[in-house]
């Protein structure tokens, strides 16, 4: 079992970057009726995205992100001991934009950067990786990235996935501090389900081909080529209500804690109804649950970090327990408790 | 629990008219994907139940959803 336990480590920094660019799911889609969109965006409760300009890559908004750290004198560069990039779009397929990341945010050559190729549960991994290099005696500060630019993934003309994803790139600090308990983290995957969310063509087992940049009509009208993801959006859904339920109870019995101890849960943001679900299904306060997938859609592993940047702000001056929880593309399956005290967050930034 | 299923899978499904236990459900004109996710969402958590798509590609009428209910509660 993949459970992991820390004590004394934490988010010292949080900033977030969005595209200024706001995409309104009601009337800006040209391949769907406003009866059509409405029908599905109601559902998604996605009301809004943000979509990266063609030549804004998801590392120019984790730039941005990174840089209101450093600007904010809160940070040394040079103490920055390791960089983690968790994204599924990078800007080459080699190097790791991690490494270019570095240089480009003038880090010491003696910083660990790599990349880690995960969706929707990529923020708990790369915040479980974080702690784990952060325990480490000689490590000062570690940079967990995570950013997408998911729009440019998915067919607009696809019913199941035209509507929900969005651009967005956050940057965290994780470091030592005595002053926080413990941290647990519990990690599951299910690859047997790995065709559920996928981007079939492009890789090396399905090389690009003339025809696999042809839009093909699907079962429910909609359209994607093999180039683009595509989403079984039931069999996600079957995956989500049997099995983060579990994990979340599983984690806070790890953590010797229960749900009337955590302050906010912090789930990524897949869909309204399917977020809704969880919350009755797990009996929880709905004011506990932040939001913030009506303005930005689903924005993969950033989901839960812009969440915690745009709707927590203000509210993590005090130790607050959050329960974090991350599942998707995989398929893949992370929770965490985690004290979060009086990290330095800097406003929510458009680009 | 047949005839409360029924009102619910009604209000549910947006029916004008009742539904009965020999519709083939997949053939309502307001069924479609999004239906089928609060059918499985209001099963869940009315009956405790997660339907698994297997199974319910298998099923064609109301009947077939209330039988398993039963059989899995």
């Amino acid at each position: 079992m993949a459970v992991f336990k820390y004590r004394g480590i934490g988010i010292s920094g949080m900033a977030g970057a969005v595209p200024k660019e706001v995409y309104n799911n009601y009337t800006d889609n040209p391949n769907f009726s406003l009866e059509d969109a409405k029908a599905i965006v109601d559902k998604t409760g996605i009301f809004e995205r943000r979509i990266a300009r063609p030549e804004t890559c998801a590392s120019d908004l984790a730039y941005a992100a990174a840089t209101q750290l450093f600007s904010s004198g809160k940070f040394e560069k040079e103490h920055t001991d390791a960089l983690i990039f968790v994204s599924q779009t990078p800007d080459y397929r080699m190097p790791a934009t991690g490494i270019l990341m570095q240089a480009r945010l003038n880090l010491p050559k003696s910083c660990a950067a790599f990349d880690v190729n995960l969706g929707c549960s990529g923020f708990v991994y790369g915040l479980n990786l974080a702690y784990s290099l952060a325990s480490q005696e000689g490590i000062r500060n570690v940079m967990l990235i995570n950013a997408e630019t998911r729009s440019k993934v998915y067919s607009f003309k696809d019913r199941q996935t035209g509507f929900l994803f969005g651009d967005a790139a956050t940057a965290f600090i994780i470091s030592k501090n005595s002053s926080l308990g413990s941290s647990v983290f519990k990690l599951d995957s299910d690859g047997e389900k790995g065709n559920y969310i996928m981007a079939k063509s492009g890789g090396y087992r399905n090389p690009s081909t003339q025809d696999s940049f042809i839009e093909k009509q699907q079962p429910d009208g909609g359209f994607h080529s093999d180039e683009q993801g595509y989403m079984d959006g039931a069999g996600v859904f079957e995956f989500v209500i049997t099995q983060v339920p579990r994990s979340i109870k599983d984690t806070l019995a790890l953590a010797e804690t229960e749900r009337e101890k955590i302050d906010y849960f912090v789930f990524h943001q897949a869909n309204r109804f399917m977020n809704d679900h969880l919350i009755r299904k797990l009996k929880l306060e709905p004011e506990k649950v932040p939001y913030c997938l009506h303005r930005f859609g689903n924005t993969s592993s950033v989901s839960i970090p812009l969440t915690m940047v745009s709707e927590l702000s203000d509210k993590l001056n005090q130790t607050k327990n959050l329960l974090i929880s991350g599942f998707g593309v995989g398929l893949s399956l992370g929770s965490a408790v985690i004290p979060v005290h009086s990290p330095e967050v800097l406003p929510l930034i458009e680009i | 629990m047949d005839s409360k299923f029924l009102d619910q899978l009604t209000e549910l499904l947006e029916m004008e008219t009742p539904v009965k236990p020999a519709d083939k459900f997949r053939d309502y004109e307001n069924w479609d994907s999004l239906a089928y996710l609060s059918l499985i969402s209001f099963v869940d958590e009315e009956y405790g139940i997660v339907i698994p798509r297997d199974d319910f590609g298998k099923m064609n009428t109301v009947q077939d959803i209330i039988d398993f209910i039963k059989n899995n509660s």
